[in-house]
């Protein structure tokens, strides 16, 4: 099982040895080891929670191992890092991009970077540290506003920070934890080409995906983990996509398919609705009606209008201007309470920050959005046996994987939390569901069945609006595309009969592209 | 309107609301410091007092009026020692343990000071700081003595004011201050001890507390009273998120709270006679609690003040 003789040529950079981390009764890596080579790109692949994450904080120093060794390339040859220390890690030319930035975000980008390089009591290093970020830039292609605080940036924004953090310290070693799960697939391919290019130079990458495509794309050695321990390990030239997912999920994984919709009436509907709003909310002049069994798909360059429709279908927002209707009534003020309790379902963009609270349990998180129901409280007083028995048959129902319902919600990875919200919203047979970027860092198996879910509570009625960046989730979801640009909406008409190149344009601004093109 | 004019345009007035607001500014400085580190140091109150006591005992000693400032000091890091042993490292709540430091530092400095001075019936005096004279700017008419001649302490107080300033926005220190309180895995993920900056962050901070205690007894005053410190803590506290966590905005802060007092003696003196004198007391506090309603809604506050970090826990 070690590496195949085309690979000894490079030197090893770093090495783990039989790592094995136990959370409780979990035992979240069993026995891993990995060797990455100069040069070469490493994706590491896995479902959520087959311990992906877990290796990977250990190998930075944020967890501490219970077994095992890692081992780092230095002066005199491979030698163990200390346990539980970052600042070692860091020293050894280890960079890690975290799935969950750790940034500072009251900070600029440049700050961000500059942090912990510098001896503490120094000035006037600001304009060397500038010039050598803008370097890397120019080499990269990582381009972000370096002055901006970080809180006002995009997602993707944020992950260039990041990986321009690593750079900065000369990393020899970068490892990029799901770093695809926040961009769009155009930005995907330039990071691409930026890891190939920074491989060509000598750095080993570790890249840890769930998407098969991506890592078949940029990889040279696959390592598949399956539920804490090494599945299989083989080179990407040879591998064949049907044996690598097969070694990943454990069993055949069956494609989603969508039937023809029937759309009904308009359950919910936008009417030359404006918003005003900071960091791309804004919106101006949209018509958008979201009808019953139909399925409708928000295409559109993350920034340019998404959390603004998405804050007035979630009663976060009402219209600046215009007319909100949910079930033909106006709804005037901004009431989630109400919203929820008529029956519309939100899957929240980032689901770990406004989708749970993560220092509840399972059971409380499952029964936050209704509480004061008759089917969680009794008398004024919380049911805990009816939450805990609606959790129980939620964690079995939509194989939602924690310790148990008296588990807290922060310890669930990313896609088990979005099973939680699932359950949470679906249970209750929502007419109107926003599902925004709902699978947005899950694997495959978790992803069919979130789509699997939605379409399942089309077909029982629900008027869906599906906000995604993944324009092949879009065309295997929806029914009908509507495409967001600089806060106006544009209808993109049915699905059957656009491309993702017609898509791609009206993303780009060309609102008449279907019209062009059809001339 | 005639008595506004009167109090507003003495130099007397401004000179006093100076001497009031310095031992707000150290006050408020230390707060900053714990808080933008993500710790809010409740103990506040009980460190003015060590730094009262402590600072002028040495002095009833012997020490020297520095020496008796450097003691002060020392008494307020130990007490923000204790205080970040038990929220940074052993990660309680920083509630319970800052208003737990307040007390104990309050009792012990009394129980110091009577176990020090058996037999004094009245509180014994000490040569206090005096005014200086800084040569040509105290000579200046009406603005020299309205802010040119106060004692060193005050001087000091606003070098701090620059002095904290300069670090927090000009240094790698600063910015690891400022992103520790933000986010403290990012400053792990940079290498950086959490721990050793926010315990570093607390115990500075204290130090600086109970500078503004250690004027109260050796510049405002020449003694040593029970009570002295009378909330001066809790109003640092406040100040902070009126200063949105910036030095700048907390001097101005603290001079302001010092002119409300100032004026408030001064008016009380021309019309006490028909208004009684709690309503003057009660004008500063009043004061504070409406600036702070107008600036505090839009308080930006450190993301991880009140968070323990353990590390090597899912986050």
């Amino acid at each position: 099982m070690r590496s195949t003789p085309t690979m000894t040529d490079a030197p090893v950079l770093l090495s783990l040895q039989n790592i094995t981390k136990r959370f409780g009764a979990l035992t979240a890596n069993d026995g891993i080891s990995l060797d990455l080579h100069r040069g070469k790109i490493l994706a590491l692949l896995g479902e959520n929670g087959a311990g992906k994450t877990t290796l990977m904080n250990i190998l930075f120093g944020h967890y501490v191992q219970d077994e095992g060794d890692v081992q780092v390339l230095s002066k005199g040859g491979l030698t163990a890092l200390p346990p539980g220390s970052p600042g070692a890690a860091l020293k050894a030319g280890i960079g890690m991009v975290h799935q969950h930035f750790t940034l500072a975000e009251n900070l600029s980008g440049l700050a961000n970077i500059r942090l912990g390089t510098e001896p503490l009591l120094s000035f006037g290093r600001e304009g060397a540290a500038r010039a050598k970020v803008q370097k890397i830039i120019a080499e990269s292609g990582l381009d972000v506003d370096l002055d901006r605080r970080v809180a006002d940036l995009t997602v993707g924004e944020k992950q260039r920070i990041e990986i321009l953090k690593a750079l900065y310290r000369d990393a020899k070693v970068l490892i990029l934890d799901e770093p695809t799960a926040v961009l769009t697939p155009q930005e995907a391919d330039g990071l691409f080409v930026v890891l190939r290019r920074l491989a060509a130079n000598g750095l080993g990458v570790i890249f840890i995906s769930h998407k098969l495509g991506e890592v078949l794309a940029v990889s040279h050695r696959i390592l598949v983990l399956r539920g804490g321990k090494k599945a299989g390990e083989l080179v990407t030239a040879n591998a064949d996509r049907r044996a690598i997912a097969d070694l990943m999920v454990g069993k055949a994984v069956a494609a989603v398919v969508r039937t023809p919709a029937s759309p009904g009436e308009v359950l919910f509907a936008l009417e030359n609705v404006s918003l005003h709003g900071a960091g791309g909310r804004s919106l101006s002049g949209v018509d958008l009606k979201l009808r019953a069994g139909e399925v409708v798909g928000l295409a559109g360059v993350s920034g340019n209008g998404q959390s603004g429709i998405a804050a007035l279908i979630s009663g976060l927002a009402v219209p600046t201007g215009g007319t909100m209707r949910l079930y033909g009534e106006t709804v005037t003020r901004a009431d989630p309470r109400a919203l929820v309790a008529n029956g519309v379902a939100r899957m929240p963009e980032d689901r770990q920050h406004d989708g749970v609270v993560g220092t509840m349990s399972v059971a409380d998180n499952i029964a936050i959005e209704e509480v004061r129901s008759a089917a969680f409280s009794k008398m004024g007083f919380l049911d805990r046996k009816a939450m805990r028995d609606r959790a129980t048959a939620a964690i079995a129902g939509y194989d939602v994987r924690c310790q148990g319902p008296d588990a807290e919600a922060r310890l669930l990875s990313g896609g088990n939390v979005q099973k939680l919200i699932l359950a949470r919203v679906l249970e209750r047979g929502p007419r109107v569901i926003l599902a925004n970027q709902p699978t947005r860092g899950l694997d495959v198996g978790a992803q069919a069945e979130v789509h699997r879910r939605i379409l399942a509570a089309r077909d029982r009625g629900a008027a869906v609006l599906v906000i995604s960046e993944d324009l092949d989730e879009l065309f295997a979801l929806a029914d009908r595309f509507v495409v967001v640009r600089a806060g106006e909406l544009h209808d993109a008409g049915p699905s059957e009969g656009l491309d993702r190149g017609t898509i791609g344009l009206m993303m780009a601004g060309q609102s008449h592209a279907r019209a062009e093109m059809a001339s | 309107m005639d008595v506004l004019f009167d109090i507003l345009g003495s130099a007397n007035f401004w000179a006093a609301a100076i001497r009031i607001a310095t031992p707000l500014i150290f006050g408020v400085l230390g707060a900053l410091i714990c808080e933008r580190a993500g710790v809010l140091n409740l103990g506040i109150e009980g460190i003015f007092v060590a730094g009262a006591m402590a600072g002028w005992l040495a002095v009833y000693l012997g020490a020297g009026l520095w020496g008796g400032v450097l003691i002060a000091a020392l008494a307020g890091a130990l007490f923000g020692l204790l205080h970040a042993l038990l929220t940074v490292i052993l990660g309680l709540s920083q509630h319970v343990s800052g208003i737990g430091i307040t007390l104990l530092a309050t009792s012990v400095s009394y129980f110091t000071y009577r176990t020090a001075l058996p037999d004094v019936s009245s509180p014994p005096r000490i040569a206090a700081f005096q005014p200086v004279s800084i040569p040509g700017l105290s000579d200046l008419p009406f603005i020299g003595p309205a802010l040119f001649q106060q004692t060193p302490l005050t001087f000091l107080a606003l070098v701090f004011v620059a002095l904290v300033a300069l670090v927090l926005y000009r240094t790698p220190l600063g910015l690891a201050i400022r992103a520790v309180g933000d986010n403290p895995a990012s400053v792990e993920a940079q290498g950086l001890s959490v721990m050793g900056l926010r315990v570093g962050a607390v115990v500075v901070g204290s130090a600086l507390m109970a500078l503004g205690g250690a004027f109260l007894t050796m510049s405002a005053f020449d003694a040593f009273f029970f009570g002295m410190v009378n909330g001066r803590g809790w109003i640092c506290i406040a100040l902070v998120v009126f200063a949105s966590w910036q030095p700048g905005k907390a001097l101005l802060g603290a001079l302001l709270f010092g002119a409300f007092d100032a004026f408030q003696i001064r008016l009380q003196a021309q019309i006490g006679q028909v208004v009684p004198g709690q309503v003057f007391l009660m004008m500063p506090y009043l004061l504070s609690i409406v600036a702070l309603i107008l600036v505090a809604r839009r308080a930006d506050y450190p993301r991880a003040l009140l968070q323990p970090w353990t590390k090597g826990q899912r986050h």
